[in-house]
């Protein structure tokens, strides 16, 4: 491959990382903020107690104006796979169009459609048919989610299809199969956790923000308080959610988690290392600082304290039989880490929610300053693990794009220079570096406005938050 | 009819259903800064597609879809050969949606001002672009003998392209102008009525001639008959000659009808005249691609259509319902201070 072919291969993959972290900056805050808007929307309709509405509008401007992004972004991601990697639409685009096809049909259109009449519908729409909107939004964002994710778990492990002689292309023999899969309801339930605890985090930071400043206390601390009972369990359940999800990704990739522990050689029982210096190239593969847990990789990888889990090397070897020559190892620092990143963040949340959670059950969360601040901070959280997740899940899937089908260096398109792929890498990161200056800048002004009075009636005074 | 046929046509309609709902949208946008001539003008025809524009974007997003999972290899040759011609679309898109998002979030009128001059030149932009795009796939570009594309930027840029994407400017900027006049009351009702009579002849001259062309690039190029590519263009230009007298009498309904037909004529032509090639090579003819050659296998193209016979009537009945929710006319008098309006209105 010559120099410039490998430059336009890392562009092309330097931006899809780029585009699709920047993307999953907003999808997990519409996974999360939906349902808690359809709760907040529905305590106001069941118990007509205004702070509901008022909260239902305050957390509705910051949902809307971080969707708007999430569209914009969105398109470029499907626009990207014909761009960048033409050669693995061509080669598996019968298999994996199908899932964005029923995404477009299925749920985008639903979560496009009935957002404009939620924004639109609040003196139009009778209340319960103007309640069921936001549910519909809610539908879409988690059905969208569940096929964008059916078609990312194909090419993590790939089922249900077959390669076609003739044409040299994967054909699906099996819908079930590639939308059914248990690859896909661990990868989708994972998110959607992951969701709630971004909205659910969002929620608890700026109310938390507002109760410090003392103001409209009785309404934030309602917040707060469904902001903790989503975040407690789902924290607590994600962790396990995640270590399962570790189990199945073990049968189907093993060289992502061998990779992922650094784990060059066999091991029974294996231990977990918590933190290590070197030990991640092939030509360094014993670290010179090293924490470990006995046992406790065998446990996450296999269920069983005395599981034996593969090294790195016996599988590149496996690889290469199978394959033919080549370098079959992940990036090891890099999937190292963002998994403890992931790991170590996913338990902090864990922690900063039971905080939360405690001083609720003593009724102490108004005063509570330290937790208040952490609160705030504690917004980043779920970013951050997201962000570590998804590198984990891309860059340890390397070097295939589809799992043991087609590899990332053949998936691009022989028809677009590097020149064009930089070109637009430089177009999309400057682009986005604005977008995501003025989303902060909007959402850190949005979230420090009080809530919008409401009149005694529906058609009150006007609010400060026009959309338009 | 084949399963590779039907979902060429489909492709068709999506790809109709974008130009239709979008065009209106992008047409209003077109038309901000002849029309908004107050804060308050242009705040009315940003509410008047606020709530759909969204909604009609997603048949953009759903043509993508259903081409990658039906004719993965005009997907894949289609988006990497016309490479930075997309990524312009991309960004003119993603400033659009910016500007109807975060127009109304700071007070400040240069802010205001700013993203009303972005929408619109993004919604004349990213029409042009269209325009040449699919203009493109008629008029060929060199594809190579493994289906890839092997041709430059400059390839999409001819006469005959440059001319598409000036007619389907002109019918979209018509096509919003009606839109407006059915939308909304009083004074900005019968300007957008002015500009609509205005721009009704000279969309219909461009687009006649714009399709007339196409016929002949469809003989030259794609080794096609003048039947029965000749029946949608005289459908186009009938309805085309038909908006210019219905803008003129007022008939803002029927007018709206005959510009939709005449956008729904344009697209078919297109299609029509590419069957049943779906993109066509120049040079070397025997390389373009086909719906057989092209397409997915019938498994996948069978499951396509279940899905689809399932999904897009309820999308269509649930689009057909939120025009109908919103089908009060905007400003005038009767309605109060659109601020009041809007403010009460919005979740936000």
């Amino acid at each position: 491959m010559s120099t410039l072919a490998s430059t336009a291969v890392e562009l092309a993959r330097w931006q899809f990382a780029l585009t699709t972290l920047f993307h999953f900056i907003f999808v997990p805050l519409t996974l999360g903020l939906a349902p808690l808007l359809a709760v907040m929307q529905t305590l106001w309709h069941r118990t007509r107690d205004e702070r509901w509405l008022r909260l239902t509008r305050f957390f509705g401007t910051l949902f809307l104006i971080n969707f708007a992004i999430g569209v914009a972004t969105g398109l470029v991601m499907e626009f990207q796979f014909g761009m960048n990697w033409s050669a693995f639409s061509a080669y598996v685009g019968d298999v994996f169009g199908s899932p964005l096809a029923i995404e477009g049909l299925g749920a985008f259109m639903l979560e496009a459609t009935f957002i404009g009449l939620w924004i639109f519908g609040w003196d139009r729409l009778a209340p319960r048919v103007h309640l069921a909107t936001i549910y519909l939004v809610w539908a879409g964002t988690w059905l969208s989610a569940y096929f964008i994710l059916a078609a990312n778990s194909w090419m993590q492990h790939p089922v249900g299809y077959e390669l076609n002689s003739q044409t040299g292309r994967a054909e699906a023999t099996d819908i079930f199969e590639i939308l059914f899969q248990g690859f896909v309801l661990f990868a989708w339930g994972h998110a959607i956790f992951a969701g709630l605890m971004t909205g659910g985090f969002l929620v608890l930071g700026v109310a938390c923000w507002h109760l410090r400043r003392g103001r409209n206390i009785a309404m934030f601390r309602s917040a707060a308080k469904l902001a903790l009972i989503v975040v407690l369990p789902v924290s607590i359940v994600q962790l396990v959610w995640g270590s399962e999800f570790g189990v199945a990704v073990t049968d189907a990739q093993p060289m992502k988690i061998a990779a992922t522990e650094a784990l060059w050689d066999t091991e029974q029982p294996a231990g977990f290392s918590l933190f290590q210096i070197g030990g991640f190239t092939e030509s360094d593969q014993t670290p010179s600082f090293d924490i470990e847990i006995p046992r406790l990789l065998s446990f996450l990888a296999t269920n069983s304290f005395d599981g034996q889990v593969v090294g790195i090397n016996e599988l590149q070897s496996q690889a290469e039989q199978q394959y033919g020559a080549g370098n079959y190892v992940p990036d090891v620092r890099l999937v190292y880490w963002s998994m403890r990143v992931m790991a170590y963040l996913g338990t902090l949340s864990v922690l900063l929610a039971l905080w939360g959670g405690w001083l609720l059950w003593r009724n102490k969360l108004e005063g509570a300053k330290w937790f208040q601040r952490a609160a705030v901070a504690g917004i980043a959280l779920p970013f951050l693990s997201n962000f570590a997740g998804w590198i984990l899940t891309e860059a340890g899937r390397q070097p295939w794009v589809a799992y043991g089908l087609l590899k990332t260096e053949d998936a691009v398109s022989g028809s677009v220079s590097a020149w064009s792929v930089g070109l637009s890498l430089g177009v999309f990161v400057s682009l986005y570096a604005a977008l995501g200056l003025v989303d902060l800048y909007l959402m850190r002004r949005y979230a420090r406005l009080d809530p919008p009075e409401v009149g005694g009636d529906e058609e009150g005074a006007p609010q400060p938050a026009p959309a338009y | 009819m084949t399963l590779e046929i039907f979902w060429f046509c489909v492709i068709g309609l999506l790809w109709t259903g974008y130009f239709l709902t979008e065009g209106f949208d992008f047409g209003v946008g077109m038309l901000l800064p002849v029309l908004g001539r107050s804060e308050d003008d242009r705040r009315t025809m940003f509410e008047a597609i606020g709530p759909i524009w969204d909604g009609n974007e997603v048949w953009l997003v759903i043509a993508g879809g259903a081409t990658f999972a039906a004719f993965p290899v005009w997907y894949a040759t289609m988006f990497s050969g016309f490479y930075l011609a997309l990524l312009l679309i991309l960004v003119l898109l993603i400033v659009r949606v910016l500007s109807f998002e975060w127009r109304g979030k700071a007070e400040s009128p240069r802010w205001k001002a700013m993203w009303a001059w972005l929408n619109t030149i993004a919604s004349i932009g990213a029409p042009v672009l269209w325009g040449i795009a699919l203009a493109s796939l008629l008029n060929g570009v060199p594809i190579a003998s493994d289906q890839s594309f092997a041709g430059s930027f400059g390839d999409l840029f001819s006469a005959y392209t440059i001319l598409a994407g000036i007619a389907v400017c002109l019918l979209f900027a018509l096509h919003g102008a009606v839109f407006l006049m059915l939308r909304t009351l009083g004074d900005l009702r019968e300007r957008a009525q002015r500009a609509a009579a205005g721009l009704a002849p000279l969309a219909a001259l461009v687009g006649a001639g714009f399709l007339v062309w196409t016929l002949v690039v469809a003989s030259d190029r794609n080794d096609k008959d003048l039947f029965p590519g000749v029946v949608p263009v005289a459908v186009a230009v009938l309805a085309a000659l038909s908006a210019v007298l219905l803008v003129r009498a007022g008939n803002e309904r029927w007018a709206f009808a005959a510009t939709a037909t005449t956008i729904v004529a344009v697209v078919v032509t297109l299609f029509v005249s590419l069957y049943p090639r779906v993109m066509v090579s120049n040079p070397g003819f025997a390389n373009s691609l086909t719906v057989d050659n092209a397409s997915s296998a019938d498994y996948t193209l069978t499951v396509m259509t279940v899905i689809a016979a399932v999904l897009v009537p309820l999308i269509l009945l649930y689009q057909a319902w939120t025009y109908h929710v919103f089908r009060a006319r905007l400003g005038g008098d009767d309605a109060g201070s659109p601020v009041d309006l809007l403010a009460r209105r919005t979740g936000g």
